[in-house]
């Protein structure tokens, strides 16, 4: 037997590599560095990864391999693209997970026990946090690029792993916390086993785990369609799962509640970049030639989530839970643009996914300001008057719920119009007028919260604002100006994504 | 000259003006925004002494590329219609802003910010009727819904915020209505001859019948919530009764035009065999918004409220005129439309001095104002006359134009919407015997009269509705052309009158 050394491409690579060392060198700072200095250390450590990572995806954006790692990775435009908004999301996300008075002071003590008032005492802080988001991202940046099912399922439990953690971390309310991770974790893990499950069969199928193998499988036609048609649902389920389609999405809105609210920004949106870019992949490529074994099951899967998400939403009392189905509808949205498997879908998928993470890591940034002696106020009924305590949190989340609704001058209606415009394009009339309908159902419970920050009156309950740190302010000014300049202005976005934006295969 | 991005700019300059201005000096945000609206008047009059009314293309035309990978270009231009709908919202603003001085004071939100939204508003209401980017019309007939909201909500009175929302709530179902006719057409332009939103290009689209129904109730509806129609017209009676007069008169005055203005540029020109096929449905609901709207008004007890529902009943007419498919109708209507903008705004520009003064909206707590408050009374009483279409007031001769044109076409309807004359004057006098005749009733004796700063407010509503009512040709000379050449290209020709042979 010959043994061939792996060639490898160092530089296409980089990103992640970028991301992994700097995971590592995260953890050895936890054990080396004194415990006042970390906080600082970790945090510049990680902006300063991330930059990088962003800097070195820049550098490669014209590249196109089908080998930078032997098969297993795939770097092209729509990589680059995705590995980008991971990146851009991730920092500002970041911004807010610095905020460490959202960390529980010790993880591993029981709730309420002396050993945590000690630690709360001493001002011990996690930043564990931070390599571990780091890791998460190096995960996400994985998944859209993996080449066969063997990388993708690494670099989805990569992704996971760490957020099943940092789910569990709230210094408030942390039996509610744990269990929200408790929740994601088993069930994630009942998704990875459907999605191994699957990837066994697609093996099956075609003899290869590889994404060209597989491909070529397709398109021959001479394998045997059940087991092409189970392996293929049994991974969907996993991929579903993880961008929060219904009838996948239960998990969702009891972590993003229960989750720190940074750390639910950072899940929410980066997350889903990751996993539809994943999806983009596997259905624009892989699977294209098989179109009728998956577009009908996943047209009717869109339109559920959007209606349910929507209407379940009109029902929240909670803003977290509201932003969960929220997200929820989005991904239904999101599904639009994967579903009509043309050039404009994918940008269109590609620009949302932007546009909504950042939304969505502002969005939360807001939730995070609203506080009483306790902790956060997610109670939407405390939330009256905002508007008259705060004006700057009440409009900057006032103008987050009006992109997500996609009015115009907001990146979310360019988002809405294109992915829309791309779906009617190939066919899908039926499905464009659902989201319609959903996006109606969906202004109704945005607007009933600007309502209540803005014209109702506030009851006297002990409910403020703070004063953001500067890291929060940032990450809310500049996620609302990204939102409002890809509001009025996307040209440049759009023509770049759109000059990128082709797979190969 | 850039006329038509100058005009949309300058509002904007004003509430960065406004804005920066300290939150304790009210008086100064006030003039800034009075100069301001001035300012925008005399450059839309000296644009309209520069309009050349022989031409019936567009003028004034400007086209930026926005997002060229869309096919989307910020692109306006004016025909006759659009420019006298500018010019009636350009002349109403300054009066908005001179009538409603003191109007912000109770909202909950300072006098400052009033005066930035009425101005952002300003932008959107010249732009909504000059765009001629199908794209940039949406975008801003669904982003001037942000600002009449909060102005309804945050500066009206009584139910305002659960008003405010059934405002928005309509008006967005009805703009996703059209998002999704917009998406179809924008896709089949892709399709046909690359993408575009170009109005004339759009209107070359080949479409099989069935499409072209779809997508043409997919606006019309969006424009009958807006204007409104019966039976889309419920969100109205609140917004404008919960609504600050001068809030109500832009909305009533200009917002609603957009409705009517988007059935003729766009209903009519991008689907003109749909119009065809809808024509006997859409005048049904014309008349029906006619007679409607004039009962509910007689049976009002809110003045506001009445108003609103006057209102609905004048739509109708407007929509009647429309459809009628002959150029009297068309021209009828638009003049209809700037008439109408003035004569509701003398109405809720009284009505809502008359409430601030007595500290309620019911018809029935005023009584013998004549006495006690002569020129208020009067004005009330001119108001009332010019909406119920007095000859030798403006409304008259438009609503007599819409009539003529209905008849020569469709002559059963147009005796229907006769009545809605007849019941127009129930519902102005009613109001106008209990609230100004009559002895002076407890609670009344002691409220004042207009002051200075009113009269002058009232004065050019009032000096517009009775010139225009002798004398309308001036306007009618720049409609006229603009209407006769909508009507041809949809391929009608007016029925000429029959006499019967003797």
């Amino acid at each position: 037997m010959t043994f061939t050394s792996p060639v490898l491409s160092y530089t296409l690579l980089s990103p992640m590599l970028i991301l992994l060392g700097g995971a590592l060198i995260g953890v050895l700072v936890e054990a080396f560095v004194s415990r006042a200095k970390r906080p600082i250390v970790q945090l510049t450590l990680a902006l300063g990864v991330l930059s990088l990572a962003l800097l070195q995806v820049w550098n490669i954006r014209g590249e196109q391999s089908l080998t930078p790692a032997m098969g297993s990775i795939i770097i092209d435009g729509p990589a680059v693209l995705l590995q980008g908004s991971i990146l851009i999301i991730s920092i500002i996300a970041i911004l807010l997970i610095a905020d460490t008075e959202h960390f529980t002071a010790l993880p591993a003590a029981l709730p309420g026990s002396e050993e945590e008032r000690k630690a709360i005492a001493m001002g011990a802080q996690v930043t564990e946090v931070y390599p571990l988001t780091l890791f998460a991202v190096a995960g996400m940046l994985m998944f859209p690029v993996a080449g066969d099912l063997i990388t993708l399922f690494v670099a989805l439990e990569m992704l996971s792993l760490p957020l099943y953690l940092m789910a569990g971390l709230s210094r408030r309310r942390r039996l509610a916390s744990q269990e929200s991770a408790l929740k994601y974790f088993l069930l994630g893990s009942f998704s990875s086993a459907f999605f191994l499950f699957g990837a066994a069969y697609l093996y099956g199928y075609s003899g290869s785990v590889n994404f060209a193998g597989i491909q070529e499988s397709v398109i021959g036609g001479s394998g045997n369609d059940v087991l092409l048609l189970i392996g293929l649902a049994f991974l969907s389920i996993g991929l579903l799962f993880k961008v929060g389609a219904v009838p996948f999405h239960s998990w969702a809105p009891d972590v993003y509640q229960g989750a720190p609210t940074p750390v639910t920004a950072f899940m929410a949106a980066a997350t889903k970049v990751a996993a539809f870019g994943a999806m983009l992949r596997i259905y624009y490529t892989v699977f294209a030639n098989a179109e009728w074994s998956w577009s009908s099951v996943l047209t009717g899967i869109a339109a559920i989530t959007m209606l349910l998400g929507s209407l379940v939403a009109v029902t929240q009392r909670d803003v977290k839970r509201m932003l969960a189905y929220s997200s929820i509808a989005h991904a239904g949205f999101l599904l639009l643009g994967v579903i009509a498997l043309n050039k404009s879908g994918l940008d269109a998928t590609i620009f949302y996914l932007l546009a909504y993470g950042i939304a969505t890591v502002g969005a939360f940034a807001v939730v995070t300001l609203v506080r009483d002696s306790s902790g956060e106020v997610t109670d939407l009924n405390r939330w009256k008057g905002l508007g008259k305590r705060s004006p700057f949190a009440a409009s900057t989340f006032a103008f987050f719920l009006l992109a997500f609704a996609g009015i115009p001058l907001t990146s979310g209606f360019i988002g809405k119009f294109s992915i829309f415009s791309a779906a009617y394009e190939s066919g899908a009339t039926g499905l464009v007028l659902v989201a319609i309908l959903s996006s109606a159902l969906a202004a109704f419970f945005y607007i009933r919260v600007i309502v209540l920050m803005f014209f109702s009156e506030a009851t006297e309950d002990g409910t403020s604002v703070e004063i953001p740190s500067i890291l929060t302010r940032t990450a809310i000014v500049a996620s609302a100006a990204i939102t409002l300049i890809l509001g009025v202005y996307p040209t440049p976005l759009l023509d770049f994504i759109s000059d990128l934006a082709i797979f190969i295969r | 000259m850039n006329w038509l991005t100058l005009l949309m700019f300058l509002p904007l300059v004003g509430a960065a003006v406004v804005s920066v201005l300290p939150k304790t000096n009210e008086k100064a945000a006030k003039q800034a925004a009075l100069i301001t609206t001035i300012a925008v008047l005399l450059v839309t009059i000296a644009m309209t002494l520069n309009f050349d009314r022989e031409n019936v293309g567009l003028q004034f035309v400007e086209k930026y590329a926005w997002i060229p990978s869309f096919g989307i270009n910020f692109a306006v231009g004016i025909d006759a219609i659009a420019l006298v709908l500018i010019l009636m919202s350009t002349i109403l603003a300054p009066i908005v802003v001179l009538a409603g001085w003191n109007e912000a004071h109770g909202g909950r939100w300072s006098v400052k910010t009033f005066y930035i939204l009425i101005l952002v508003l300003e932008t959107m209401m010249i732009g909504v009727f000059a765009a001629t980017d199908l794209f940039l019309f949406y975008v801003i007939f669904e982003a001037m819904l942000i600002p009449v909201y909060f102005l309804i909500g945050g500066y009206g009175t009584g139910e305002r915020a659960a008003a405010a929302v059934k405002f928005l709530i309509y008006s967005l179902v009805g703009g996703l209505l059209m998002l999704a006719s917009i998406i179809a057409l924008f896709v089949m332009s892709g399709d046909q001859f690359g993408h575009t939103f170009d109005i004339n290009q759009l209107s070359q689209l080949q479409m099989s019948s069935t499409t072209q129904n779809l997508l043409f109730l997919g606006f019309f509806i969006a424009f009958a919530i807006k204007a409104p129609v019966w039976p889309f017209h419920t969100w109205l009676p609140d917004a404008a009764g919960s609504a600050s007069p001068g809030t109500s008169v832009l909305l009533l005055g200009v917002l609603d035009k957009v409705g009517t203005f988007g059935m003729i540029r766009y209903c009519l020109t991008l689907f003109p065999e749909a119009s065809k096929t809808f024509t006997p449905l859409i005048l049904i609901l014309a008349v029906i918004s006619i007679l409607y709207g004039a009962f509910l008004a007689i049976g009002q007890k809110n003045i506001k409220r009445l108003i609103a529902y006057t209102s609905i009943s004048h739509f109708g007419f407007i929509t009647l005129g429309i459809f009628a498919m002959t150029s009297q109708g068309h021209s009828g209507a638009v003049l209809y439309m700037f008439n109408h903008a003035f004569s509701t705004a003398a109405l809720f520009l009284v009505a809502g001095w008359m409430i601030s003064r007595r500290g309620s909206s019911t018809i029935s707590d005023f009584g013998g104002l004549q006495r006690v408050t002569p020129v208020l009374a009067w004005s009330f009483f001119f108001a009332g006359l010019s909406s119920l279409a007095l000859p030798g007031l403006s409304s008259f001769v438009s609503e007599f134009l819409v009539l003529v044109g209905t008849f020569t076409r469709y002559p059963v309807h147009a005796i229907i919407a006769t009545f809605g004359i007849v019941l127009a004057a129930l519902y102005i006098l009613i109001p106008v015997q209990k609230a100004l005749h009559g002895p002076t009733t407890p609670g009344n004796e002691n409220l004042k009269d207009l002051n200075l700063r009113e009269k002058i407010a009232i004065a050019p509503v009032v000096a517009i509705i009775v010139v225009l009512g002798f004398y309308p040709s001036p306007l009618l000379k720049i409609i006229n052309p603009a209407t006769t050449n909508i009507v041809a290209q949809l391929g009608f020709t007016d029925p000429a009158p029959s006499i019967e042979d003797k």
